[in-house]
């Protein structure tokens, strides 16, 4: 079986990934688009390993998992309590870090 | 030499929660330790025995770093200087910590911290060892100027830091260079002074890294053009921090060249002598009569001070014996004269509550011992005969006049201006009818004229009897000129030696 | 030329040093004491000077016993300064012209510093004018027994130091601050000069130590020994009041009056005499620097007469007389071997009848509530008689009255200078008639006509402890001229400064003395007509010549120094400081300024919103990729 498809497919869900970070203002749905945007490259890894006949890609995907539970209990409490002080999930009400 | 670095620098931070006082007493005490230990050092000190006290270990072996330690006569000197000074200079600083923005302990172990650092840079060996201590220098000075000076003292010292940091940043990029260039030559990278100094260095090469020295140097010293860090700083700074800065942090700069500018780089210092000699000369007119036009008394010394590291320069520069040997005692007796003004100015603004010359006015009448101390420290910064920085001044300008006339015409024109704005001081401040502010001042304390007295003794005494410094810095002047490769010019027509004339007893 | 050839100092001679220490000791004692020494300081300042004199006196006694050939020694105290081929020796020198002057220090100081016990006794800082007085006169004598120049610099700076401290004593008053201020910075000007020469002297001998410098004086070039020569003659103008450097010593007259007569008069002011006899064997072989001594001698001694005859401050006038005499000197050192020795006479004479003046016209002040104003006097030989006597011997003295010692040493200057050439004689023979016309005017406003004295002041004979050093002086200045018995000092000096050849005058001696005896005269009458015959106004008029007007304001003086470096100099000072704070520091602001500015145009990218981070964070790794494809593909 062709690796092409596989590829193509990360490439998709990365690309609606990324416009979906840089469109969407609500933090939780935002949250969602960077862990589909790594689950796409996960995807990639694990085609390539499968490609080189190699765990080196797996063993990277792993870790990217593993990155993205911690990322996933940090920010989701970041977005708990930006949300119960601020009474809303939207990131653009959240710029106070500016100049 | 290095018991009293590591010493100073626990020893000032352990107290850190106690009350001042015992702070205070701690710090003086450690002081006083380190001056008996650089007595003792200068009283084993074999007078023309090279370096001496030396210390090596291996630091960090790729880069040929080590820490090497070790002095010669005119680092010698210059220990000697911090360690007479610092005492003295928290003696006379007892309350100004006070007031400051972290307190007695951080005033007090800053400076401390200092007159480790310092001591170590006068005695490094080796570049790169000397270049990290230099620019830690800048750290405690920072604080000091930044956490207990006046109201602009912010500005000042970050204005300070900036421009230490660009001259710190140019020496780094040369002694970035001398690694390459060491480690391409046969004994592979090294940092040690007396393995450069026998490298053969391409001309070009010399000259760029020469640059990058000096002009750290020079921002260090302070000449002109880039001297306007130091009015700034000394006088937003407390007096004990300004004689700190100035009598032995500058210090470093011009050691600096007579170390590494005219060490490492002999055929390129020969090559800027003409440059360099005509900003020391600049330097010595242009601070001398920027200083006559102050009305603010810190400022007005800071720019004497411009004026006489325009000497020292000049005198390093000159390259010969009277010149050089000059210079090294000119940086010992103007440690010691513009110690005493700053203390002494600061006693007195710290009375009146104000810096301006035009606030005073019959002082004199009031506070005769002040008056008196003041009119001292200021005839020796116009280098009077008699007292210490005259000597060092007057052998300045003989070489000076050995190696071109018409600067030497020129420079002594800076003694003129000298007597100029120290008396115009002088007369402003002390003499007249007191004016309203003035009335009640009280005189000196026990404490203040204990912590001026030993530098009114030293520059008397040496005044008249300068040998036992002379003594440590000409060999040590010789064998800085013989790396340089000149040698005095000989007097047009000699003394031919007469019967009995040059065997006088001693 | 002589050459100095010192032999080492033994016997009295070995205690040299203590002739400098006595009063160094008394002015550290008295300064270093403070107010625990208020109660005898002015006992131990007299008592350490009177000391030195003793010892100074033993010595020139011993000297005298030896012969001519055999009366120079010196004393090796340390080496001073040291660094390669520069060489200071602490040394002092005692040879005839070091003795002559060290009596005359110590003995005039003693009687000195004994008036001002008097003179002083109702200020309450008194114990620090002795201490003062006393540091003057150690580094007098430091300057006078150097044996190399930069030990002489060191006295030479000291007195300097001195003076400066002793003009300012009463520096409550601005005008004294400003007029101490005035006299250092002027003589720092012919320090310049001192300090060149003595560089140039080790550039060229590679020594500065008399002995050494005279031995090989003559093989240095004439551009070499001219520019040594007019830089000596620089200094000596500084210290000595010469013109150009003149100014600063009428100001100086703020000074307490011992002041004025110790160090304005007899002692320091002559230093630049001493300077250029000393040189001798520099000027003997510099022509040119010889002819400007003697023009600046010449100008001198005709610029200080015209002042001193339109001064109605008592002291004042005295001060342009001092600047004329030591223009005598000045003009009798500049001709050479012919001139040496009579310089130092008549400044050995001046220094008696000038200090015995000065002195005087303390006393009268005294008496008069420190009032200065010679229009306020009048009338005062009755209630000061004493003080009277004193001053008209010092009167009779300077005129050069046949018989006193002004007599002897002037008119020996007046010969000398129509010998040397018809200029000098005439400008010194004009002096001298200019001299008798404004003291003659001091005598007659002061001693004579009627009382004008200012309300509530009673006139009254100083104390004993001061009218005692007047007699002492008088009788110094009428006898002064035995020195010239025999040609005794011209012998006595001659192994320091050379003899000349005798050979006889154009004119004859006699001829000559009667000459300057009728210009004197001329003088004297001149004086009585205008001034001893009329009415004394009490204020000054204003309605006056130009002449008069010019000598008022000290001949411009003054006003050239102002218009030529004073008000340029402070322009050019207040530009150099804004340029320092506007250009250089601006400069530097400036740049931080950019930076700042950059800064805060950049940190507007930074917007808090997450999204344009995100943005900025994928172009960011689009460049890279581009730039990785770029460089692999290529």
């Amino acid at each position: 079986m062709s690796e092409t498809p596989f590829i193509v497919l990360s490439a998709i869900l990365f690309t609606i990934g990324c416009v979906g970070v840089l469109t969407r203002r609500n933090a939780i749905v935002v949250f969602m688009c960077v862990e589909l945007m790594l689950n796409a490259s996960n995807l990639a890894l694990i085609t390539f390993a499968r490609v080189h006949g190699n765990l080196d890609g797996q063993v990277a995907a792993f870790f990217v998992m593993v990155v993205a539970a911690a990322e996933v209990v940090v920010g989701l409490a970041i977005i708990m309590t930006i949300f119960r002080t601020r009474r809303s999930a939207s990131v653009d009400d959240a710029s106070l870090l500016k100049y | 030499m290095a018991v009293p670095l590591v010493g100073s620098v626990v020893v000032a931070l352990l107290p850190a929660r106690l009350g001042g006082a015992l702070t205070k007493q701690v710090a003086f005490g450690v002081s006083l330790l380190t001056l008996g230990i650089a007595a003792a050092v200068g009283a084993g000190y074999d007078v023309g025995g090279g370096f001496q006290y030396t210390e090596e270990h291996e630091w960090i072996a790729a880069f040929g770093a080590h820490y090497a330690l070790g002095v010669d006569g005119i680092g010698l000197t210059l220990v000697l200087l911090t360690a007479i000074l610092t005492p003295v200079v928290i003696l006379a600083s007892w309350d100004d910590g006070d007031a400051g923005r972290w307190g007695v302990n951080a005033f007090f172990a800053w400076m401390l911290a200092l007159e480790g650092l310092a001591i170590g840079v006068f005695a490094a060996t080796d570049v790169f060892l000397f270049y990290v201590l230099f620019e830690a220098t800048l750290i405690p000075i920072y604080f000091l100027i930044g956490g207990f000076g006046g109201a602009r003292r912010s500005y000042a010292a970050v204005k300070f830091l900036l421009y230490s940091l660009l001259g710190g940043l140019l020496m780094l990029a040369s002694v970035i260079g001398l690694y390459v260039v060491s480690a391409d030559s046969e004994t592979g990278p090294t940092y040690l002074l007396s393995e450069l100094s026998r490298m053969e260095m391409d001309q070009n090469v010399g000259r760029w890294l020469f640059l990058g020295f000096f002009i750290a140097f020079a921002i260090k010293a302070p000449m002109f053009p880039v001297h306007t860090w130091l009015p700034d700083a000394a006088s937003e700074g407390t007096p004990g921090t300004s004689v700190l800065l100035v009598s032995i942090l500058d210090k470093i700069g011009t050691f600096g060249m007579i170390r590494f500018c005219l060490g490492l780089f002999p055929e390129a210092s020969q090559w800027a002598t003409p440059v360099v000699v005509a900003l020391a000369v600049v330097s010595v007119l242009y601070g001398a009569l920027v200083a006559v036009g102050q009305d603010s008394i810190p400022r007005l010394i800071a720019y004497t001070s411009v004026s006489h590291f325009g000497f020292i320069v000049l005198g390093i520069f000159v390259m010969n014996t009277q010149g050089q040997t000059g210079s090294t005692l000119y940086m010992f007796n103007h440690g010691l004269s513009t110690a005493a003004l700053f203390l002494v100015t600061g006693f007195l603004i710290r009375r009146r509550r104000s810096q301006l010359i035009s606030d005073m006015g019959g002082v004199e009448k009031v506070a005769p011992v002040l008056a008196g101390v003041f009119l001292v420290a200021g005839l020796a910064s116009l280098s009077l005969p008699g007292l210490s920085p005259f000597i060092s001044e007057f052998l300045v300008l003989v070489g000076t006049f050995v190696y071109s006339w018409w600067v030497a015409v020129i420079a002594t024109l800076g003694i003129v201006l000298a007597a100029l704005y120290i008396l115009v001081m002088y007369q402003r401040t002390m003499t007249g009818v007191p004016v309203p502010a003035v009335v009640g001042m009280k005189d000196l304390t026990r404490r203040e004229i204990s912590a001026l007295a030993p530098l009114l003794v030293l520059i008397v005494a040496l005044g008249f009897f300068p040998q036992p410094l002379t003594a440590i810095i000409n060999p040590a002047v010789e064998d800085t000129l013989q790396q340089v490769g000149v040698s005095d010019p000989a007097p047009d027509v000699p003394v031919t030696a007469g019967p009995g004339e040059e065997e006088e007893s001693h | 030329m002589p050459v100095v050839d010192p032999a080492a100092a033994d016997g009295v001679f070995s205690l040299l040093w203590l002739v400098i220490a006595l009063p160094a000791l008394g002015a550290a004692v008295l300064l270093l004491g403070g107010r625990r020494t208020d109660a005898w300081g002015h006992l131990l300042g007299v008592a350490t000077v009177a000391g030195s004199f003793v010892l100074s006196l033993v010595a020139f006694v011993g000297l005298l016993g030896r012969g001519a050939d055999d009366r120079a020694f010196t004393q090796h105290l340390y080496t001073w300064i040291e660094a390669g081929g520069f060489r200071v020796e602490a040394s002092l020198l005692y040879d005839p012209l070091s003795a002559l002057f060290l009596l005359l220090i110590t003995g005039v100081g003693a009687l000195i510093h004994l008036y001002s016990v008097g003179y002083m006794a109702h200020d309450p800082r008194r114990r620090r004018f002795f201490a003062y007085l006393n540091l003057f006169v150690a580094a007098m004598l430091v300057l006078v027994l150097a044996d190399d120049y930069v030990v002489l610099f060191l006295g030479w700076e000291g007195v300097g130091l001195a003076s400066y401290l002793l003009i300012g004593f009463w520096q409550h008053k601005p005008s004294a601050a400003v007029a101490a201020k005035k006299a250092f910075v002027v003589n720092r000007v012919g320090d310049l000069g001192m300090a060149l020469g003595i560089m140039l002297m080790f550039a060229t001998f590679g020594s500065t130590a008399f002995a050494e410098v005279s031995r090989v004086a003559t093989e240095a070039t004439d551009g070499v020994l001219t520019a040594l020569g007019l830089l000596l003659l620089l200094a000596a103008c500084g210290k000595s009041a010469q013109v150009p450097l003149q100014s600063w010593l009428l100001d100086a007259m703020e000074g307490p009056t011992p002041v004025s007569a110790l160090i304005h008069a007899a002692t320091m002011v002559t230093a630049g005499v001493y300077l250029v006899v000393r040189s001798n064997f520099i000027y003997e072989n510099a022509p040119v620097a010889q002819t400007a001594v003697v023009v600046v001698g010449a100008v001198t001694l005709l610029w200080g007469a015209v002042i001193g005859c339109a001064k109605d401050d008592i002291k004042k006038a005295l001060a342009g007389s001092t600047m004329s005499q030591i223009g005598y000197m000045m003009l009798a050192a500049g001709l050479g071997v012919a001139g040496y020795a009579f310089a130092i006479f008549h400044l050995l004479t001046h220094g008696f009848f000038k200090a015995n003046m000065f002195l005087g016209a303390g006393s009268v002040m005294h008496g008069m509530d420190d009032d200065v104003d010679m229009r306020h006097y009048g009338a005062l030989q009755k209630a000061m008689p004493v003080t009277f006597l004193t001053f008209a011997m010092g009167y009779l003295a300077i005129i050069g009255f046949p018989g006193f010692s002004g007599f002897w040493s002037k008119d020996k200057i007046i010969e000398a200078g129509f010998e040397d050439n018809l200029v000098a004689g005439l400008a010194a023979l004009l002096g001298a008639g200019i001299t008798a016309f404004y003291m003659t005017r001091l005598m007659l406003m002061t001693f004579f006509g009627e009382k004008r004295w200012e309300k509530g002041v009673h006139p009254h004979e100083s104390p004993k402890v001061m009218t005692v050093p007047l007699i002492v002086l008088a009788a110094l200045s009428v006898l002064g001229g035995v020195m010239l018995l025999g040609d005794w000092i011209v012998g006595f000096l001659a192994p320091v400064v050379g003899e000349a050849e005798h050979h006889t005058p154009a004119v004859p001696p006699i001829v000559m003395t009667l000459v300057v005896v009728a210009v004197v005269a001329v003088g004297v009458a001149t004086a009585w007509l205008l001034v001893g015959r009329r009415e004394v106004p009490r204020t000054a008029p204003q309605r006056v010549s130009v002449f008069t007007r010019a000598a008022r304001a000290d001949l411009y003086g003054d006003a050239i120094n102002e218009a030529l470096f004073m008000r340029p100099g402070d322009r050019f000072v207040g530009d150099l400081v804004t340029f320092d704070n506007a250009g250089v520091d601006g400069a530097v602001n400036g740049t931080a300024a950019a930076f700042g500015g950059m800064s805060g145009r950049m940190r507007r990218w930074q917007n808090g919103f997450v999204r344009s981070y995100a943005l900025s964070v994928l172009v960011g790794a689009l460049v890279v990729l581009v730039a990785m494809l770029a460089v692999n593909l290529a």
